[in-house]
């Protein structure tokens, strides 16, 4: 298994159809063992969950896993790398290479509905739809904070939050704090 | 590739913009005016950075086709000397105050912004992957920048003064942004670069929009450092990025080959 080739572009569009025969046990064995794979700092969501892996084919007598980055600075990203080839070496019997694939860039929108909920019950409001709203100008307005509209507390559900900072516990989150319940909370934002 | 040698040094730029940036970002760890901002500038620096990273690896490819085997990322980071690092000056211009690293902050990204959103169209498909995915990142930074642009202009009278004296400050140093060189109109021509020439009118209308919320007034147009064709894009830099290079190498170059 060899890891560390970044390809632009996806070689296939959508999720992969597995293949017929073994093949299909085998990409599901990959499938299984990736999903055993956490993001380091919300250890409640696996990558699959999250969207990093892209897809599962093959590739002449090889296997390729193809992962894509969350944020670009991602401290996490090298440990979910590392994190991947240890889970993948535990399925023996043929060559299993992992590519990073750039585009299409990763988004909050992959993140799968399950996840969304451990996300809310680990104490963390889940994004909202990255959406075309985000394609729009950017607004100058004097402000405050994300035009998302309100975002959810996690832990009373109450809409009056306010914004407390645009950066939390790490890039991908803000801080944001409730005026009912008064607790502080991390959002992950859109992306 | 003919071209190869070229591409190198415009995708250097891109580099070396995150990599200086996220270095002066990082100078504020522990000492940033709040906890949420210390926190906030070196987010924006680490996005920077992955950014520059993603850049260098490209460029490190690059080179390898043309001279190889070529130098690796760390090499290029850490080995290079002032006279070869290809940023504009406008990113290595020293921290200041609060003031001054946010009118840095958002003159800057407001072209990253733009630069990006025209890069996600080149027909070099590693440029536009690139892009695409830092644009997602550099409009959260701009969003932020542009508000504290606004805050602190129109804010108390000393922080109205203070982003006033910054902006006007920093205002020589916008004009290399849209000088396009003969490395730069080749990669246009071919469809790789973006026209950072086409950015000028879009980017002061989205600063003057800025400025004129945060009741700023916009700096007269006097002569632009670097945008003659002998500035950070040719490697010619102001004094304060062999400062900010001595810090940010030192470790790298006192343990020649440590990894970590």
């Amino acid at each position: 298994m060899s890891a560390g080739a970044i390809v632009p572009r996806a070689r296939t569009a959508g999720p992969v159809a597995a293949p017929t025969g073994s093949g299909a046990g085998f990409a599901a064995s990959i499938w299984k063992a990736l999903a055993g794979v956490v993001d380091p700092e919300i250890p409640s969501i696996s990558i699959v969950e999250l969207g990093i892996v892209r897809s599962v084919e093959r590739s002449g007598d090889d296997w390729l896993v193809s992962i894509t980055p969350t944020y670009s600075g991602c401290p996490a990203t090298r440990v979910i790398e590392s994190d991947i080839r240890d889970a993948l070496a535990q399925i023996g019997g043929r060559d299993i290479r992992v590519v990073t694939q750039l585009a299409p860039p990763w988004t909050t929108d992959w993140i799968a509905p399950e996840a969304r909920r451990k996300l809310r019950e680990t104490g963390i409001a889940p994004p909202k739809p990255s959406g075309p709203g985000r394609a729009a100008p950017i607004r100058v307005v004097r402000t405050s904070g994300p035009d998302d509209g309100p975002v959810a507390c996690p832990r009373c559900g109450s809409l009056r939050t306010v914004l407390v900072a645009r950066f939390g516990s790490t890039a991908c989150k803000a801080q944001y704090r409730c005026t009912d319940c008064l607790e502080p909370f991390d959002y992950f934002k859109p992306y | 590739m003919d071209d190869d040698p070229r591409l190198f040094d415009y995708v250097l730029r891109l580099a070396d913009n995150g990599v200086v940036l996220a270095q002066r970002l990082g100078e504020w760890v522990g000492k940033g005016p709040a906890l949420e901002e210390d926190i906030a500038l070196t987010n924006v620096g680490l996005d920077l950075l992955g950014q520059g990273r993603m850049w260098l690896a490209y460029a490190r490819e690059i080179e390898a086709r043309y001279a190889p085997p070529g130098r690796g990322e760390d090499a290029l980071a850490f080995l290079r000397d002032g006279g070869e690092f290809r940023n504009l000056l406008l990113v290595e211009q020293p921290n200041g105050s609060y003031a001054d690293t946010m009118a840095r902050q958002f003159l800057f990204d407001q072209w990253h912004l733009m630069l990006l959103g025209a890069l996600a169209g080149s027909k070099d498909e590693r440029i536009a992957a690139i892009a695409a995915k830092a644009g997602k990142e550099v409009r959260y930074h701009v969003e932020r920048s542009a508000d504290w642009t606004i805050r602190l202009g129109d804010g108390t009278e000393l922080s109205h003064r203070r982003m006033q004296d910054a902006v006007d400050a920093l205002w020589m140093y916008t004009g290399e942004m849209f000088a396009v060189d003969a490395i730069e109109r080749g990669l246009v021509a071919a469809g790789v670069a973006a026209d950072a020439a086409s950015l000028q009118g879009p980017w002061r209308s989205a600063v003057a929009a800025v400025f004129d919320e945060a009741t700023l007034a916009m700096p007269g147009d006097g002569w632009m450092q670097g945008a003659t064709g002998r500035g950070g894009k040719q490697g010619i830099h102001t004094e304060h990025l062999g400062h900010m290079l001595a810090e940010m190498q030192i470790v790298a170059r006192s343990h020649p080959g440590a990894r970590w």
